[in-house]
């Protein structure tokens, strides 16, 4: 959300009941114009605050005039003193991925990391285990680029694309209108596209190169990985992550108010994948295998094979546990969905 | 286009000076006192001669266009957007309806219904124009003599942003007071045609060809690009926008646009907007309540008595904690509650919280009945579910009908299903409270059926995610007992035996403790409030949080409270099934389960992976004697508390689920079950072949054979042994 429209956009963000204390208010509108002045950016955006344990982390971001050049995250704990956070970039992805639990609102707490590397010592190659420390402000950079990518939202229209290839915030974006605004396909990330450029041209056809010039959110994997919901009498859209349950985007249909904002624990929401010990261990007996959907990697299936029957599916075991006796029919066709729906 | 056009006689002049009269009446005598015009129509005008002359080289070149004095003239655009406008009109000639003046509805014409109104190209308009322009004029005569505002029709595509300027000036800071000046575009357009009559020079030809190409109309549509110029460029004016250079596309697509979604009458209605109102007139019954005169007496007596509690006084501690809703929101819960308690006999409410879904959000209000309230719909509840049983019963016993005519009997499984638990007496355990619903403050309360032990240990199982509609389906693996508003109902038991918490010695337990036994077996159950509470500082609480105790009963695995021990059969249950109770006799006693006592302090609670299960902190750093102590649950995160002084209170924000550092596991099903051991009896035998058949029919014919003729010999030997 626009640092200079604060206090409208945490009323209107206020819904998921994360909104931020008077005095935190008043020294994020007093700080973040001085950061403003600083720091030269053209626009301010308050991201939002990844709560940890003994300290929450306020982040900011500044952007410059072509508002998808690469913006600079800044944080604070007291909402006072800002600093700027190095850019992320995919080896620190990688290397905070085995980091799990909360923040701990400590930037220089170093988590421990135990993995077992592959040693060369002369001709030998033996496997040793190296303790691996990874300092949190680096998983924090990490995480907000993580969201970032994943799940900031910005409604069609609110940007344009100039004929010289910068993106501008567009003065004359008067909102969606009612029905617009209640679609996903109205909702674009707010980052570089991705998927654009995989498109057929069929369907770019209809695409207006100044403003369709990011991926829409329609298409976004899993589907169903957005709440969309009027809050308010229909007087305000709010748009809620599922996989990243904290990031709520707010926008007043006809009006150009609009923002969003991520207020949690900076943890993904996500099912067991196929390689989980845990699911190996309880799936016994039972063929554990993936499936790729579009590259969304955790919906899997459990089937068994046994040599009489062709295989026995999840919806065999479901009607068994139902009946709660043992049965011999085969029931449908395997069907994964049975056990991932419990996600969406 | 060769004739000469007729002079332009006073009746041209008057409505000019028709229009100024209003603004300067002595200029407008002085205009009307000129000498009749001359025919040839040129030089005959001294004052608007300079107007003229520029107004001819208008599309010429921008360097005239900057050099056109200010104050003395109207711009351009303006006269293009006037001249336009008379073109229109012109077009339309040939109908005599045209007494009704200028009004505002005729303008969009052009635009929208072209038809015999648009402008038919340039030849024919000026035959138009000659033919007709002293009528023309008589009927602007008219026109103008409608009340000045109506001009503004003219520009009336652009009226909704002009408003603030149509109060004072006639059309915002361009229109000079010049009489001359306003009626200059029809003088303009009357001009250029006259001019070119006798022997049209090389440069007003060129200016003619350029405006007839422009003028041409799309092939898509009926606008020509002239017209979409005037237009643009008049609400870039209007409007005056900053840059306009920057922003020229976007106004471009939006005049456009515009121009075919003309602004909807008042007297249509906006189908969008119509939940919108709906809502807001919904919202407004709850704050109409008790504005009559009779009600002022019930106010006052409402005032000492009523169960509502104070939400905005909590939502103000709330937020100086920084979570909670908005205070505008707060209040719209607040009177939503009030409305809840007066349908309802309600002894003590208060606002648990507010759970997100996918398509709708759950409000929740924790109430207790008035002492002899019957719980009406709660047995109405289980007279359904007691009317499904009996209709599973009935097909089951239609299907045992079945079975019997069917001389394969299926047989019947040797599993039982485990014992059910008996759920929770309502005012005790899990159900101590009753909980309502709704997903917006104006909408209907829902009442929450009681939770039952089932559904408790299910709920813990499954992660689902809330719809926001209490009757759907919830889908999971293991199947959950119920619909939505079980699910909810269980979480909403298990969030709040978790996190409802209070400051050490708020409550404390009830003097009479009768039963010693009792309490050793399943600890006390009640508490009330302490007198003599005296509030605990702010920065203790903060500090230490063994100063917090749990004031909610911890909820056994078992899915209650208190424990039951689920082979205790009641007896009913003894009475049918002595005889399966022999086969079980050799089951081992189930072993008593223990959940701390009631108000246990949150320092004993359990980590969760190392990770505190609670966060406190001081609302506010810089004056932390004015702060409250806030503290946050990291186990169920959404789940706050504050406290100061003698005050505390509770809420729950968010999904509904749990925190595990680990990705969520759905509880797999169990292990395969094994195949039939396949044995001689179900072994599938080949048929024998007709070789087969008859070997055996002989080797039967063979053995009766022999068979025969033994009995006959033994019937000899008895026949010798009568004999004997």
């Amino acid at each position: 959300m626009d640092a200079e429209s604060l206090l409208l956009s945490l009323e209107l963000a206020s819904g998921s009941g994360q909104g931020l204390s008077p005095d935190r208010r008043a020294s994020l509108l007093t700080s973040l114009m001085l950061v403003k002045r600083d720091y030269r950016y053209d626009r301010v955006l308050f991201w939002g605050r990844i709560l940890g344990l003994v300290a929450d982390y306020y982040i900011a971001q500044g952007l410059s005039e072509d508002q998808l050049a690469p913006r600079k995250t800044l944080y604070s704990l007291n909402c006072m003193e800002w600093s700027l956070l190095p850019p992320a970039t995919d080896e620190m992805m990688v290397q905070t991925s085995v980091v799990k639990g909360r923040f701990t609102g400590d930037p220089s707490h170093e988590y421990e990391h135990t993995e077992l590397q592959k040693v060369n010592d002369g001709e030998k190659v033996f496997e040793e285990e190296v303790v691996v420390q990874i300092k949190e402000e680096t998983r924090l950079v990490s995480i907000i680029d993580q969201i970032d990518k994943a799940v900031s939202v910005i409604p069609r229209g609110a940007l344009f694309k100039t004929p010289f290839g910068p993106v501008h915030v567009n003065r004359t974006f008067e909102g969606l209108s009612l029905s617009q605004a209640k679609k996903l396909s109205s909702y674009f990330h707010f980052r570089e596209p991705v998927e654009l450029k995989n498109k057929t041209l069929l369907e770019k056809a209809d695409l207006d190169p100044s403003l369709d010039f990011l991926d829409s959110l329609e298409h976004d994997i899993p589907k169903g990985s957005w709440s969309i919901q009027m809050e308010r009498g229909n007087a305000l859209v709010v748009l809620r992550s599922l996989l990243w349950p904290g990031l709520t985007f707010f926008h007043a249909p006809r009006t150009k108010n609009c923002g969003y904002i991520y207020v949690g624990t900076g943890s993904e929401e996500r099912t067991t994948g196929p390689g989980d010990p845990a699911l190996k261990q309880g799936a016994e007996g039972w063929n554990v295998q993936m499936r790729e959907d579009g590259g969304w990697k955790w919906l899997w299936e459990v089937t068994a094979r046994s040599p009489l029957r062709k295989a026995t599916s999840c919806t065999q075991m479901r009607a068994a546990h139902r009946s709660g006796s043992p049965t011999h029919l085969l029931l449908a066709a395997p069907q994964a969905e049975e056990l991932t729906n419990s996600f969406q | 286009m060769g004739d000469p056009p007729p002079a332009p006689d006073l009746s041209a002049r008057q409505p000019s000076s028709r229009r100024s009269s209003q603004v300067s009446e002595q200029r407008s005598q002085e205009r009307a006192q000129l000498p009749p015009a001359v025919p040839d129509g040129v030089q005959q005008m001294p004052l608007d001669a300079q107007v003229l002359r520029s107004s001819q080289e208008i599309l010429e070149s921008q360097a005239n266009l900057q050099s056109w004095s200010q104050g003395a003239s109207l711009s351009p655009y303006e006269q293009l957007a006037m001249f336009q406008a008379e073109e229109a009109q012109l077009g339309g000639m040939e109908y005599p309806s045209l007494n009704r003046g200028f009004p505002s509805e005729f303008l969009p014409q052009p635009y929208l219904d072209g038809g015999g109104i648009q402008v038919p190209g340039n030849a024919s308009l000026m035959q138009q124009l000659q033919q007709g322009r002293g009528n023309v004029f008589q009927e602007l005569e008219s026109a103008y003599q409608e009340p000045r505002p109506d001009l503004l029709g003219q520009f009336s595509m652009y009226q909704r942003e002009d408003l603030q300027f149509s109060a004072s000036a006639q059309h915002g800071p361009y229109m000079s007071d010049d009489p001359a000046l306003q009626f200059s575009p029809s003088e303009l357009g009357f001009m250029s045609f006259s001019m070119q009559v006798p022997e049209p020079e090389p440069r007003e030809l060129a200016v003619q060809n350029a405006k007839a190409y422009l003028l041409q109309t799309s092939v898509n549509c009926n606008l020509s690009l002239y017209e979409h110029l005037v237009n643009l460029l008049t609400k870039i004016l209007n409007q005056r926008p900053e840059d306009p250079l920057s922003i020229l596309e976007s106004l471009n697509r939006t005049a456009q646009w515009e121009w075919f979604h003309p602004k909807l009458d008042t007297l249509r209605d906006d189908p969008e907007m119509q939940l919108t109102y709906e809502m807001a007139e919904r919202q407004k019954a709850l704050f109409v309540r008790g504005g009559s005169g009779e009600g002022e007496q019930d106010m006052e007596e409402e005032v000492t008595e009523t169960a509502v509690p104070n939400i905005m006084e909590t939502a103000f501690y709330f937020e100086q904690a920084g979570v909670g809703l908005s205070s505008d929101e707060s209040f719209r819960i607040f009177v939503a509650l009030k409305q809840l308690v007066e349908q309802q006999p309600i002894h003590t409410c208060r606002f648990w919280g507010k759970i997100l879904g996918l398509s709708g959000s759950y409000l929740v209000a924790e109430v207790e009945f008035r002492e002899g309230e019957e719980e009406v719909e709660e047995e109405e509840v289980e007279e359904l579910t007691e009317g499904g049983e009996a209709m599973e019963a009935h097909g089951e016993e239609e299907g045992e009908e079945d079975e019997e005519k069917v001389t394969d009997v299926i047989p019947k499984p040797t599993w039982k299903p485990p014992p059910v638990i008996p759920k929770e007496e309502s005012r005790s355990g899990t159900n101590k409270f009753l909980y309502f619903v709704c997903n917006e403050p104006g909408r209907p309360w829902t009442r929450l059926p009681h939770v039952t032990p089932a559904q408790i240990v299910h709920a813990r199982k499954i992660k689902k995610f809330f719809t926001g509609h209490l009757d759907a389906p919830v889908i999971s693996y293991p199947p959950f007992p119920g619909n939505e508003a079980n699910y909810l109902r269980a979480q909403i038991a298990r969030i709040s035996a978790a996190t409802h918490i209070s400051p050490l010695g708020f409550y404390q337990f009830g003097e009479e403790e009768g039963d010693e036994e009792e309490e050793g077996r399943a600890g006390r159950d009640t508490y009330e409030e302490n007198a003599d509470f005296e509030g605990i500082p702010v920065l203790e609480l903060v500090d230490s949080l063994a100063n917090w105790v749990h004031h909610r009963q911890h909820i056994l695995p078992q899915g209650r409270c208190t424990w039951v021990n689920p082979l205790q059969k009641t007896e009913e249950e003894e009475e049918l099934g002595e005889e399966e109770e022999k086969a079980d006799e050799g089951v081992e006693e189930v072993e008593q389960e223990i959940g701390p006592p009631l108000l246990t302090p949150l320092s004993e609670d359990a980590e969760i992976l190392h990770t505190s299960p609670w966060t406190t902190r001081l609302s506010c750093s810089l004056c932390p004697q004015y702060s409250v102590a806030v503290v946050r649950s990291n186990l169920w995160p959404g789940a706050y508390a504050y406290a100061i002084g003698k005050k505390f209170e509770n809420i729950y924000i968010g999904w509904g689920h749990k925190y595990s550092p680990e990705n969520f596991n759905p509880s797999l099903p169990g292990p395969i079950q094994h195949e039939y051991p396949s044995g001689p009896e179900i072994m599938e035998m080949s048929d024998p072949t007709v070789e087969e058949e008859q070997a055996l029919k002989a080797a039967q014919e063979h053995a009766l054979a022999t068979a025969e003729e033994e009995e006959e010999e033994e019937d000899e030997d008895e026949d010798e042994d009568a004999d004997d």
